[in-house]
């Protein structure tokens, strides 16, 4: 096993998780609150503001329903990928990360084509309080897709060559919670008008 | 790491396939929601209990198979569920102890004078707009 070429604290674990996957969880832990206190607060005002109806009701659900149906279909990859690393095939995987890569670049495309849309109609940031939410929060959620995007370029291309097989699980655990945070941007933003 | 091998065997690919078809169904359903609950109104349950339940509820839903099934929650040690639901429990602390100053515009003592204006201008500006014809979301 290669495990035994490894720094000593990726090998030991209290816990009984790998090292490098509890950092995973921590991170996604991280997230949760960063997130939920920036939808909570959405929440709160939504709300506290029976005027924001008016304005949400301006976002698109087609956009918003493709881009769940985008993101829930790269999550599917993701866990194939996974599937296939943890039987040893790491083309295979690299394939089906390639694949999860790809929706998550069709999601950025949807999403620059309706934001560029709203703006025209100058539904800008600075709006009104609505739409400080909307690309405050979508665009840190964006921010998350093109981060794990480039994360799994880099572990495609080591998986590829066989290497790091481990680490397939890992970007996969990330991309599903950034799926997961898209599960209720979408009602919070398009559905609930 | 035997249990997640047992686990991969059990699970193959057309599990995981299952679970996005399942998933794809729901994300139908909560985009219908709201379009079939004016129709769907029966006694007390009233349209926006209808779209609550299925905008939210199924994202709940949702999110539970991805967390269950893709991240593989289920057979994951359970210090990571004490670690996730810790860090809900906070979100949840945060809602309760801000909510009352952002969703009340008023109290005993208090008065939020700045917000409960933009209320009242923005639903006159809104009902002047509709009455013109136009849309009112782009106003500064």
């Amino acid at each position: 096993m290669s495990t035994m070429t490894r720094p000593i604290a990726t090998t030991r674990s209290a816990t009984g998780i790998p090292t490098g996957k509890l950092a995973v969880w921590w991170v996604i832990g991280s997230e949760i609150v960063i997130f939920g206190g920036l939808l909570a607060s959405y929440v709160m005002f939504r709300l506290g503001h029976p005027e924001w109806a008016e304005y949400a009701s301006h976002t698109n659900t087609w956009f918003g329903g493709a881009n769940t149906f985008v993101l829930l279909t790269s999550s599917l990859f993701a866990v194939l990928a996974h599937h296939a690393a943890e039987h040893g095939d790491g083309k295979k995987a690299a394939k089906w990360l390639l694949g999860t890569c790809a929706g998550g670049l069709v999601f950025l495309c949807i999403k620059a084509v309706e934001w560029t849309g709203e703006i025209q109609h100058g539904y800008t940031i600075t709006a009104n309080g609505f739409w400080s939410f909307y690309y405050t929060a979508a665009g840190i959620h964006a921010l998350h897709v093109i981060a794990g995007c480039i994360i799994m370029l880099i572990i495609a291309n080591q998986a590829r060559k066989g290497e790091e097989l481990h680490r397939v699980e890992l970007i996969g655990i990330y991309w599903h919670f950034v799926d997961i945070v898209w599960i209720f941007l979408f009602p919070l933003l398009y559905i609930a008008k | 790491m035997a249990e997640h091998q047992d686990h991969a065997e059990h699970h193959g690919q057309s599990h995981y396939v299952k679970i996005w078809a399942v998933l794809l169904v729901l994300l139908i359903l909560s985009i219908l929601g709201p379009i079939l609950a004016p129709h769907m109104e029966f006694g007390f349950l009233k349209a926006w209990m209808i779209t609550l339940m299925t905008a939210f509820g199924i994202a709940i839903v949702k999110a539970y198979l991805v967390a269950a099934n893709f991240m593989h929650l289920n057979i994951e040690k359970r210090y990571i569920t004490y670690l996730l639901t810790t860090m809900l429990m906070l979100m949840l602390l945060f809602f309760a102890g801000v909510s009352p100053d952002v969703m009340k515009h008023k109290g005993q003592n208090w008065e939020n004078v700045a917000a409960e204006a933009e209320v009242e201008r923005a639903l006159k500006a809104e009902a002047a707009a509709a009455a013109h014809g136009e849309h009112p979301g782009n106003e500064h």
